[in-house]
Formats: C-alpha cells, structure tokens, sequence
C-alpha cells in the first residue's frame, strides 16, 4: 500500500520534474513545476509531515509558482532560441549531471540502512503543535531572522521594480 | 503491519529530482526557467530533510524545510524582480545575451 | 689614561657641527668650531707628549671571535709623537691658511667639515694600535681626499679626479687588505704589538716566504696612498682640489700614511729583506721617474704635485735601505717646506685671482715679497742647501743609500739635482723677470701670510729636530758618516740652482730654444710620458669594455632579466588562459560549479565518508 502511493507519485514527480527541463514554454515548465510540488506535497504526508505537507500546497504551488506565472505572462517571454554561447555548460554538462546522481546514488545506498522503512504513521510527530513548538522555543532566533530577511526581500523587490511603474 | 518503503527510496527520488535542476539550469538558456530549475532543487532538498526527519524521528527536519520555504519564497521575490529589471534593460530574457561580466 | 680618544674626537666633534649645522653659522662660528677643534687637539696632543707618550688604552672590543679579539685601541709612542704633531700642527697652520683662502668660497662650512673629517681620520690612522683600526683610518682618509678633491662638484674634470684618486687608492687597499688577513692568519692577532714584538725573537729563515709576501702586499698599500709606481697617477690630478687641501693632504699627511705604515711595520720588513729592497727599488724609480716629469710642467700645481711624487719616493727610499728614522725625518721636513711650497703657490694663485700656468707669471717679487721670500725659504730646504732643514733629512736618506748599494747614491743625487732645478724653475718664472699676464697682482691677507712665515721658520731650522735621535729606540742608527757624499749631494742641489737661474733669469730664451731642440723628447716629458693614457687603453677600457658588453647586456640583460621577465611572462600567458573561464555566461559558471561539487562529492565518497 505504501509503496504504490509512493511509487506513483514519486513517478509523477520525476515526470513533471522533466517536463520542466524538456518543455520549452515557460507556462508549460510552470505547470509542471506545480505538479512536481503537489506530489511532493503527498509523499510529505506519507513522511507524517502534515505541516510541511499544508505549507508545501499553501506556500510553493499557490504563492511562488502563481507568483512565477504571473511574471512569466507580464514579460510576454516566448519559447526559446537557440543558443550559442556557454560551451563548457554543453560540453561537460552531460557527464557531470551522470556522474553527480551516480556518486549521490552510490552514497545513499551505502549510508543508509537497508532495514529503515516508512510507513505511513510511522512518525508522528510532525503536527503543526509540535511544529509552531519547536520553532517559537528551539528555533526562535532563525525564525526572527527569517523574518526579517522577508521584509528585506519585500522592500527589495518594491525597489527594484519601483521604476518601472511610472 | 503493511510493508513500507526503504528510505533510501526516498533519498534516490531526492537525488533525481536535484540533477533534473541542475539539468534544467545547465541547459536552458530562459532566466525564469533557470529560475524554475532552483525551485525544483529546493524541492528536492526538501524531501531529503523531511525523509531525515522521519528516520532520526526528531521534527528539527522539518523547521529546516519550513525555514527553506521561506528563504525560497524570498529568493522568488527578489529574483523576479531582478528579472524584471534585467529584461526592461535588455529586452531579452535568453541568458547568453546578459554576459557583460565577459573578462 | 690620558684619553687620547680626544684627539681625534674634536675634529670629528667639528665635522658635525660644521657639516650639519654649518650652512646656518656665521663664518666666525665655522672658523671657531674648525680651527678650534683642530686647536684642542694640538693642544692635547702636546700634553699626550709632555706626558712621554700612552700606553695602550683599550676602549672596547670591536670583534670577537673566540681567540681572535680586534680591539678599538689607541697608543702612542715615539714614532706616532712625531705623526701626531705634524698632522696637528702643520694642519692647524694650513687650517688657519684655509680661512682667507676660501673666504669667498660658496661651500665655505662644506669645505671645513670636509678638512675636520679627514683630521679625525689620519688622526685615527695614526693612533690606532692594530691594523683594522688603521685601515679604517686609511679607508677614510680616502673617502676625505676624494671629497675634496671633487670639492667644486660641478667641475667635471675635480669629479673625475676625485674618482681616479679613490679608485686607484682601492687597488692598493686591496694589497692592504690581503696583508690584512695574512697577518691575522699567520700571527692569530691584528694588533702591533703582539705582531711586531712576536717577530723580534724571529730566527731569519723562519716563515720569509709569507713575511715577503705580506711585506709586498702592505708595500702595494703603500704605494697607492703615498703614490708610487705605479699608482701614482691619482696624485697629479688630485690638484684639482682647493690649494689647501693639496697642502695638507697630497704634501703633508695623507700621502705619508704609506710611509708611516712602513716604518710602523718596519719589524716584519726587516725579516723580509727581498721586499724591503722592493720598497728601496720603487722609491728611488719614482724619485727619479717623477722628478724628470716635474722638469717641464707648465702648471706650478702640478710641478710641486711631481715634486711630492718624487719627495715620497725618497722616503721610501731611506725607509727600503734600513733607515727608517731618516724616512720619517724627510716626512717631517718634507711636511713643512712642501706644504709652505702649495701655500705659497696658492697665495700666488689668488694674488693672480687663478691663473695657475707659470707662462703668464713673473716679477712678482715687487708684488707679493712676503710670499716670495717664504717661498724661497722653502726652496732652499727642498733643494738640500746646508743648514736648512731639508739637507739634514735628505743627506741622511742619500748616506744610508749610499752604504746600501752606491748606484742608488748616484741616482738619487742626480734626482736631487733635478729636484732644485724645477723648484727654482717655479721660483723664478713666477717671481723674476717681466709679468707676463693679465691679472693685478695683490700680496695675501696677514691670514694667509702668517702661516707661511710659520713653515718657512720650520722650514730653515727643521733640521733642529734631530727626529732620527729621536726615533733611535725603535730604529738603531747607522752609525755613517761620510763627508764626501755630504759634499756631493750640497754641490748637486746648487748645480740645480745655478741652471735653473741659468734656463729662466740669465739667459730666457735657452729653455725654449733647449725645448725645441730635444723635440719629441720634451713632448713625452711633458705628457708625463703618456702614462694615463696607456693605463686608460690597457685597464681602463677593457674593464669598462667587459663590464658593458658581457657582465651588463651579456648576463644581466639577456639572462637575469629575461629569466625574471619570463617568469612574468609565463604568468601572464598562464593568466590569460586561466581568463577564458570567465566567459560572462552564466551557465558555464554553474558547469564549473558543478565540476567542483562533483569532485568533492567524490573524494568524500571516495573517503568512505559513506560507509
């Protein structure tokens, strides 16, 4: 049961996760980004991460990716050209992409035990109490500045776009 | 019990989804894709830390991922607004063309 | 303690004043710090030999290395009373001379600090009791004559001349320095007494071989700073410096610093006998040599400047044939009528506001009697007329070479003839006859006449300071006396006289007509027998040759510099491919990012990081 939900989503995260690459209008790699997300957002859950699984939906795919759309239809970009420049990107691109999953995969099959499972409830700990818990007493201090890097990045961004409107 | 998933699983589908983003930021030449390709790599870090989460059965993972969230959220804001700008300077959006820091 | 340091301290004392802080003095300042050092000194000198002379104060260790020690210490005895009063007295006139000489001279503190430094030198030369501190005094008396000499900085031929006298000096400090380390080597200590008082017990035959050689090294020393052949060349040229600098030092001290080491070191010659015959060989050559050059110079600087030559090389003479105290005798008599001779040619340049050629002189007696009878009074001294000073100290140089082999007798009579002849062929150029110049002729200031009379007075009586008697604990007396060779050498001396009266008041026109007639002969004399010339085709050029070509564009331009400059330039070349990375494209940035990560990634894996 578990291993056919995670199978199913984790193949539709890897096939969205290549039509962002593949596909060459940005909406279309936008979409399937979100897709991405949203099964992501149900493996999370798988995980017992219930918080994470809401602000995965809440936060990525109905903010930032909005967000990206919203920048993508104002700059009217179309699909893309050829290109001409960066030959060491096409040269070495190829094997370095192999050579790093190889070299992770390896890693991971190695380091991780053979025996660890995950079973859906296996981990109950990640409940928004136990979330909002941890970050306004353990985690406090990140979470102030964290905060205060969104206002910086708020005022930031009206900087930078502020001209343009006139 | 049902028979679970081996967490190294999950790891691997990590591991993928981060070398499709750095694919997809090597080889696309549009800046909001390679600004798309970033978020995939977030994501996929994510997932890493959630699964890490689950084996130590400790939720510190997860407020890791919750301040990832954020960060990524402002990285987007910054980001695009840069982009913004860029494209009313160049009126182009294909990488290659933006490489005035040559030499 | 008598603390001799004082001696040479005030003038260093006023070198320092002057030197630094003389541009904003008044002249009397400067003539009080000058002359006043100098004054204090004389003064302390004369109490040092009241005293009967110092032993040896040591006033610090200068080095140390294990056994051998080379301290900073200063004695005095009998041979250095004689040193330290003509270097004090004699300098103090010349010193007071200097003041109307230089009067309206624009470097007026420059010239008086100069004068003070090189007093602190010789004085150090001159007091110090090992061969280092002496050589460090040699070594600066250099640097002071080089100073004054190119005193007129912007005068290319002073700066030339001042750079001949060093450089030719450097070869013979170079002899000086071998002799140096020989010593140390042989003997394990620099200091004189240990040295000289160890070779007293010497049997004959020991250790000749490396006594000869140091003999000859410390005679190249010599040769160079009291110019003889062959280095000599400097000395002529050195007249280009102001009159009282050729005075005091290419007269009366500096160039006798060869002749004090001699006889200092006199202990190591006498076991060395092939070099002290040396020292006898080249006196009298370049007593002879240089006299024949004085005969036809034009220029009465330089007659007296090839008088001095000639004059050393009779010290050197006594000093090679055993009588070293009748070659100091002839340093102190030479010292008074040789520096009266420059000051008085001096004094006749400035009556003649600086014309220096004998051919636009001449009845100058009316002019300027006071410097015409000093310097008669010098002449007759030098010309070894009884009973003036120079007969006593010559008569017993020509005595001593006489019992030593009697060619040189002959020789160094006819030298002395010679010598005569061209002092009163200066005398009576410049004070007989019709003027033939264009200058209006003024006796000197009393400031500049007074020390004249002083050396003329020491000139006549010098002879009453029986040096030799003086002398005799360190140098026995020979015991000659001949009558006969007396009686030559005075009738060689008036012979002189009487020709040059001839050639120049008598019969004028003889000179010439003897000048025309001897042709190529007399060009070769005159052009001091092209001996510059030769050294400057067959050392000068080849060293400056082989310096330009091979040592500067050979190796230094083509292989030290194009090593360096290769380095930078391989760097460069490796920079600039290096650049390539930096292409702007984002994309391969992040390719070699990748790259890096990837290569991390692996050597932890690799690590066993993953286990």
């Amino acid at each position: 049961m578990n291993a056919i939900v995670f199978l199913l989503f984790a193949a539709i995260a890897v096939v969205c996760g290549i039509n962002v690459v593949v596909r060459t209008h940005p909406v279309s790699s936008a979409l399937a980004l979100i897709g991405t997300m949203a099964s992501l957002s149900v493996l999370y859950l798988l995980l017992g991460a219930q918080f994470i699984a809401a602000a995965q939906v809440f936060v990525y795919a109905g903010a930032i990716m909005v967000l990206f759309v919203f920048v993508i239809m104002l700059l009217n970009a179309g699909a893309e050209q050829k290109s001409h420049g960066a030959w060491m990107a096409r040269l070495m691109g190829a094997p370095l992409l192999v050579a790093l999953l190889g070299i992770l995969s390896f890693v991971i099959l190695r380091a991780v035990p053979r025996s660890e499972e995950v079973r859906f409830g296996g981990f109950t700990g990640g409940t928004v109490e136990n979330v909002g818990r941890a970050i306004f007493t353990t985690y406090l201090l990140p979470f102030e500045i964290t905060s205060i890097l969104v206002l910086i990045a708020i005022v930031g961004a009206v900087v930078l776009g502020y001209k343009e409107m006139d | 019990m049902p028979q679970g998933v081996p967490l190294a699983w999950y790891l691997i589908l990590s591991a993928i989804l981060f070398t499709l983003g750095v694919a997809g930021f090597l080889f696309r030449r549009n800046l909001i894709t390679m600004f798309m390709s970033i978020e995939l790599m977030l994501n996929a870090v994510n997932l890493t830390f959630v699964a890490f989460s689950y084996h130590l059965k400790q939720v510190d993972g997860q407020i890791f991922t919750f301040f990832v969230m954020v960060v990524a959220a402002a990285a987007a804001a910054v980001g695009l607004a840069i982009i913004l700008t860029v494209f009313k300077n160049r009126a182009t959006l294909h990488v290659d063309e933006i490489a005035s820091m040559k030499n | 303690m008598q603390h001799l340091w004082i001696i040479p301290a005030l003038p260093l004392l006023g070198f320092l004043v002057n030197g630094l802080l003389g541009r904003r003095l008044s002249k009397a300042a400067i003539n009080a710090v000058a002359i006043g050092s100098v004054t204090l000194s004389f003064l302390w000198v004369l109490r040092v030999v009241w005293h009967g002379g110092a032993p040896l104060e040591h006033y610090f260790d200068w080095i140390r290395v294990g056994d051998f020690v080379v301290g900073c210490d200063l004695v005095v005895d009998r041979l250095t009373t004689v040193m330290l009063l003509v270097v004090t007295g004699v300098g103090l006139l010349i010193h007071v001379y200097a003041i109307g000489y230089m009067a309206h001279d624009g470097g007026y503190s420059r010239f008086f600090a100069y004068l003070n430094l090189f007093m602190f030198f010789m004085l150090t030369l001159v007091l110090a009791a090992n061969f280092l501190l002496m050589f460090v005094g040699w070594e600066g008396v250099g640097l002071s004559s080089y100073l004054l000499i190119g005193f007129w900085f912007r005068k290319k031929s002073a700066t030339n001349a001042g750079n001949k006298a060093f450089i030719v000096n450097r070869i013979g400090d170079f002899g000086f320095s071998l002799a140096i380390f020989l010593v140390g080597i042989h003997f394990g200590s620099l200091d004189f007494a240990r040295v000289l008082g160890a070779l007293g017990g010497w049997p004959a035959e020991r250790s000749v071989g490396t006594l000869t050689l140091i003999g000859l090294l410390l005679l190249l020393g010599a040769a160079g700073k009291s110019a003889q052949i062959p280095l000599y060349v400097w000395l002529p040229d050195a007249m280009e410096g102001p009159t009282p600098v050729s005075a005091l030092i290419h007269a009366a001290t500096m160039v006798t610093a060869g002749v004090y080491m001699i006889a200092r070191t006199s202990a190591i010659y006498l076991k060395a006998p092939m070099a002290l015959e040396m020292v006898a060989i080249i006196g009298l050559a370049t007593a002879f040599f240089s006299a024949t050059i004085g005969l036809a110079q034009n220029d009465i600087k330089k007659v007296f400047a090839y008088s001095t030559v000639s004059q050393l090389g009779y010290m050197f003479l006594g000093l090679g044939t055993g009588a070293f105290g009748a070659g100091i005798f002839h340093l102190v008599t030479h010292a008074f009528f040789k520096a009266l001779l420059f000051l008085g040619a001096g004094s006749v340049i400035h009556a003649l506001s600086g014309e220096q050629d004998l051919r636009k002189m001449g009845g100058l007696r009316k002019k300027t009697p006071m410097t015409f009878v000093t310097l008669v009074c010098a002449a007759v001294s030098i010309a070894g007329i009884w009973p003036f000073a120079g007969f006593w100290s010559k008569d017993e140089i020509l005595v001593s070479a006489y019992h030593h082999a009697p060619w040189m007798y002959w020789v160094a009579v006819v030298t002395a003839g010679m010598t005569a002849f061209y002092v009163f062929r200066a005398i009576f150029l410049a004070f007989f006859g019709k003027y033939r110049g264009d200058a209006h002729p003024h006796e000197s200031p009393a400031v500049m006449t007074l020390p004249l009379v002083a050396l003329a007075a020491l000139s006549l009586g010098g002879g009453l300071f029986r040096v030799p008697r003086w002398l005799e604990p360190m140098f026995p007396l020979a015991e000659h006396h001949d009558n006969t060779l007396v009686v030559i050498s005075v009738a060689a001396g008036l012979a002189g006289i009487f020709l040059a009266w001839l050639f120049y008041v008598a019969r004028p026109g003889l000179a010439d007509a003897a000048a025309r007639r001897l042709g190529w002969v007399y060009r070769t004399v005159l052009n001091k027998y092209y001996v510059d010339e030769i050294y400057g085709a067959v050392v000068v050029e080849p060293v400056v040759v082989g310096s330009r070509s091979v040592l500067w564009e050979g190796i230094d331009v083509e292989v030290i510099d194009a090593g360096v400059n290769g380095i930078g330039a391989r760097a460069r070349g490796l920079g600039s491919i290096l650049r390539r990375i930096q292409s702007g494209y984002i994309r391969s940035y992040a390719a070699w990012v990748l790259l890096g990560a990837v290569s991390v990634l692996l050597t932890l894996g690799l690590a066993g990081v993953g286990k």
